[in-house]
């Protein structure tokens, strides 16, 4: 019969060449290059941190140092010491810790439940997406901060409490991004194809839809990465992040509160240090949005 | 001044080269490109997707965006090298002296601004005319392309308007400068055929009127045919042949144009008479384009030696004709290469769908006040009514009618995707009409499968093409041995003709008609008895829709499978049908073999359907009817037969106000008409076959 020749190319594609490859991608925007460096530079000095914190994190030496006095057991503050005489330099990084488990934990644990909500508003519709979208707006018309004081205050400050005060904050906004691109993609003919064959709902929603929303939510993770640093600097700042005397960022600008005037150094680096991983986080997202968009 | 402008080209193009530049690097889109056009002429350009045609209109209009430039050569217009021009100049004549027409109207016009605005901003800008100036030459313009109620219409928003009620503003709109060059991109590919008749025969008149020089960009050669004077075929970003239209038509030199017109089919004749000849392998991606000629891998007459040299050019061959090939002494246009014996029809077997009175409706709940009083606040889209027909096993019954008459809506219900409002579907025994698709036993969903239309959405662009069949097979066999599932892939793969190792691909990295025939893998993945193929390949380029058609067909045949084939491509329905069933508004308005409803006694909507289709063959001479009107709408139905506002053969009162009556012959072809059978059996034919030798 009739037949038709078609080029041929053969070996399947590795996965390990593919994520080379998509990490190749990022080199074509320097937005994004720049980006990653903030990123990995943080998580190493994460990681790092008992190899290069130069004196513990919790000793209290030499009160009020200003930066580059140095260490009356040798070595210098280079960026000084707060007001319990704990090197600034080494609560940061110490504190980055803090800040890069509990952020990508809360936005795990907030997209968990978002995207769960926005498959189910978006591809069953009817009663389930009017209730489900009742309660986001809901949520949604809180003001964001005093949503976080009701639930921490309700129930106690905690790494796992600003998780879950996170994920209740954040869940509704992930879930309509998500059901606006389900409702997009419901009508795609391989939903078809999936639902002729019988397939179930679940099946179709993370299966067969989810994977193609990838674009997208990779982007607004970055981004709302970069928004949990800030909510859990907040809330240390507030009071209500993790117990002291554990270094966390916003918790050590609260401390010297009332200092900063005479002792800018103390409010100035740990600031510095949220600034510079938030900025990292929304400048990938942006070249990732970049590189996305070309062709 | 006006003798000047007569021996002068309007247009003339001379070496163009356009490439994009990409990630992948310089793309050449355009090479070597030639073309002249006169003042009031109309050239059509052709070819399939990707070979260069809307760049070379892009490139006039100098619109090749962000990374597109013109490399090489000239586009001369009005003796003004456009290459050359500044930003300035080009926007003073981009709308003015030279227009354009895209494929989508609803894309072309603002949808917050009212059509009367949109249009009356043209002449205020272009010639500086005042409001009240504006608004009547933009009212006569409406008149001129045939809307009714212009002043109506000036005040209506986009959305108000039929999308061929839409293409004829975009039109409108263009003529509106008094263009010296209009350019038409596809003007009529998003609308229905009999929709597609009146654009055309309006182009066509107001061409004559206006005296504007046309460049026609198509896929399509039976419109190339009713609109243009000469014709430009474009392969692979080059032109391959030159020519007027009956140079080109009846005698085509170039292999590529030859497969061209093999790959169409046509209503006017049958599959035996003619079977489609499919161009074996696709179009060579820009950058892996063969030296030498880019069709060489695909021809037939390929000598190596002659058609691989670099730098092929045009040939003269008189009269005007130009084709770009190396061999075309040799080739003789007229000898049929041998083709499989077209099988004889095969017996059919038992009926495996039996449907029944099937009714679709869809509520739509009225919040108007006036609903409340009248207490009509639940009124009924009726997608389907009353649909009673049945398919046999091995048959080929092909559901035919324009967008809105419900075909997809019965798939759907068929498919278990919707429950019927009223009826029955039998198949296999049981009927299926009101169980939905998750309740219906794991037989009968492998049993009844679908080929869908769109090839850039049938497949999930996420999985590898061996796991979205795999899943098939999982799901309807149940087997979960890997080694199993994977040789009966390789199978499936085999018998749609695909290379095996396409299992690991993504379809991101295959084309049209590659991802087409995953999809019709996937849908025989479970040996259904039936399949329901949506359009298979109304999307698909002349050539490849060919190969896909005849695979469909093949496969079909071999396995005795029913197929119920939707499709609004009578050219089509023609070639592979043995039965037909042409719906209008949710009702079946005739049904019987295909050499039935292919002639005489016709419904009267067959009829003007069949005379919509444009005809790739000068022999052919087709009957015009040109409908008037929209379809009514489906929520307002007429009292009587759905077809009385629109059709030409319409008797009296009778029409509006009683349902039509099923005229049946004993052989079971039937014609919902209030004309006799015996009248309507004495209309002359839409088709008419001028013999080879008087038409020389």
């Amino acid at each position: 019969m009739m037949t038709e020749q078609v080029v041929g190319e053969t070996a399947p594609p590795s996965v390990v060449r593919q994520t080379v490859r998509s990490i190749g991608y990022l080199k074509e925007s320097p937005v994004a290059v720049i980006g990653t460096a903030i990123v990995v530079f943080w998580s190493l000095v994460a990681i790092l941190a008992p190899l290069i914190s130069p004196f513990e994190p919790t000793a209290t030496i030499l009160p009020f140092a200003r930066p580059l006095t140095p260490a009356p057991d040798g070595g210098r503050f280079l960026l000084g010491t707060d007001q319990l005489g704990r090197d600034i330099l080494s609560r940061i990084i110490w504190g980055s810790r803090t800040v890069l488990i509990y952020a990508p934990l809360a936005t795990f644990s907030a997209y968990l439940v978002g995207v769960m909500m926005g498959l189910a508003a978006g591809y069953l519709r009817g009663s389930t997406d009017s209730v489900l979208s009742f309660v986001s707006n809901v949520i949604l018309s809180f003001p964001v901060l005093i949503l976080y004081i009701l639930i921490i205050t309700t129930i106690g400050p905690s790494g796992l409490n600003v998780v879950i005060a996170v994920t209740f904050a954040s869940a509704p906004g992930i879930m309509r991004i998500v059901r606006g691109l389900v409702l997009d993609l419901r009508n795609r003919e391989y939903v078809a194809a999936a639902q002729t064959r019988g397939e179930s709902a679940w099946y179709i929603m993370l299966c067969e839809i989810l994977p193609n929303a990838r674009g997208p939510l990779v982007v607004d993770i970055c981004l709302r990465l970069g928004y949990v640093t800030i909510t859990i600097g907040t809330l240390g700042f507030l009071g209500l992040g993790l117990p002291p005397p554990r270094p966390d960022w916003g918790g050590m600008v609260s401390d010297i509160r009332a200092l900063a005037p005479a002792f800018p150094h103390m409010a100035v680096f740990p600031c510095l240090a949220i600034s510079s991983l938030v900025l990292g986080l929304n400048l990938l997202a942006d070249g990732l949005r970049e590189i996305s968009l070309r062709d | 001044m006006e003798n000047h402008m007569t021996r002068q080209p309007l247009l003339e193009i001379e070496n163009l080269a356009v490439s994009y530049f990409t990630r992948a690097g310089e793309i050449p889109a355009v090479a070597d490109f030639n073309l002249r056009l006169d003042a009031g002429e109309a050239v059509g350009l052709v070819g399939e997707s990707g070979c260069g045609k809307t760049t070379v209109a892009m490139a006039i209009m100098r619109y090749l965006g962000g990374n597109g430039r013109i490399v090489d050569g000239s586009i001369r217009f009005q003796d003004r090298d456009l290459t050359t021009m500044g930003k300035e100049e080009l926007r003073q004549l981009r709308g003015s002296a030279i227009a354009m027409v895209y494929q989508e109207p609803m894309a072309a016009l603002n949808p917050s601004m009212t059509i009367g605005a949109q249009l009356m901003e043209v002449p205020r800008f272009h010639d500086g005319a005042t409001h009240a100036e504006a608004y009547e030459r933009s009212r006569e313009l409406l008149a001129d392309v045939k809307l009714a109620d212009s002043a109506r219409l000036m005040a209506a928003y986009p959305h108000q308007l039929s999308g061929g009620q839409q293409q004829r503003v975009v039109i409108a709109m263009a003529l509106l400068s008094n263009p010296k060059l209009l350019l038409l991109d596809e003007p009529t590919t998003a609308l229905d055929v009999t929709v597609e008749a009146g654009i055309v025969e309006l182009i066509r008149e107001l061409a004559q009127k206006y005296g504007t020089g046309m460049l026609y960009i198509s896929h399509n050669l039976g419109l190339i045919r009713d609109t243009c004077d000469r014709v430009c075929i474009m392969y692979s970003g080059r032109a391959v042949e030159m020519g007027s239209v009956r140079q080109l038509f009846e005698q085509p030199r170039h292999p590529y144009t030859q497969g061209l017109f093999h790959c169409i089919a046509l209503p006017s004749t049958d599959k035996l008479a003619r079977p489609l000849k499919p161009i074996r392998g696709q179009l060579p991606l820009p950058h892996q384009r063969p030296p030498g000629c880019s069709f060489a891998p695909r021809c037939d007459h390929f000598a190596a030696g002659t058609c691989d040299t670099p730098g092929l050019k045009m040939h003269e061959i008189g009269g005007g004709h130009e084709v770009r090939c190396e061999r075309w002494r040799d080739i003789d246009k007229d000898a049929v290469t041998v083709t499989a014996p077209a099988e004889a029809a095969q017996a059919v077997g038992e009926e495996v769908i039996s449907v029944n009175d099937l009714s679709k409706y869809y509520a739509v709940r009225d919040r108007s006040v006036a609903a409340m009083i009248t207490r009509r606040r639940v009124r009924y889209v009726k997608a389907n009514e009353s649909l009673t027909f049945t398919a046999r096993e091995g048959e080929t019954v092909a559901i035919v009618g324009e967008s809105g008459c419900g075909k997809s809506t019965f798939a759907k219900v068929l498919m278990g995707l919707e429950t019927a409002t009223d009826g029955a579907i039998e198949f296999q025994g049981k009927d299926i009409a009101n169980t939905d698709v998750q309740q219906r036993s794991r037989k009968q969903v492998s049993a009844l499968q679908m080929v869908f239309q769109n090839p850039f959405d049938t497949l999930n662009p996420s999985q590898s093409v061996g796991s979205q069949i795999g899943r098939v097979i999982r799901k309807f066999d149940s087997s979960t041995d890997r080694s199993k599932v994977r040789s009966r892939v390789v199978e499936l793969l085999d018998l749609v003709k695909l290379p095996r190792d396409f299992m690991h691909r993504r379809p991101r990295q295959l084309s049209g008609g590659q991802k087409q025939r995953v999809g019709i893998a996937r849908a025989f993945a479970g040996n259904p008895s039936a399949v329901v193929a949506d359009e298979p390949v109304s999307a698909l380029d002349v050539s490849v829709a060919a190969a896909v058609t005849a695979l469909l067909l093949d496969i079909q045949r071999r396995n005795r499978t029913t197929l119920l084939f939707i499709s609004h491509d009578l050219g089509v329905v023609r070639y592979l049908a043995d039965r037909v069933v042409v719906m209008y508004l949710g009702r079946v308005m005739e049904q019987g073999t295909t050499e039935e409803v292919f002639s005489p006694p016709y419904h009267p909507y067959t009829e003007a359907l069949l005379s919509a289709v444009p005809v790739a063959d000068t022999r052919v001479r087709k009957k015009r009817i040109i409908l008037e009107g929209t379809l009514p709408s489906p929520l307002n139905p007429p009292k009587g037969c759905p077809f009385a506002s629109r059709c030409q053969r319409k008797i009296g009162d009778i029409c509006d106000t009683t349902p039509p009556p099923v005229l049946a012959s004993p052989s079971g072809h039937a014609i919902a008409c209030h004309i006799a059978l015996a009248e309507l059996a004495e209309v002359e034919p839409v088709f008419t076959v001028e013999q080879a030798d008087a038409a020389e």
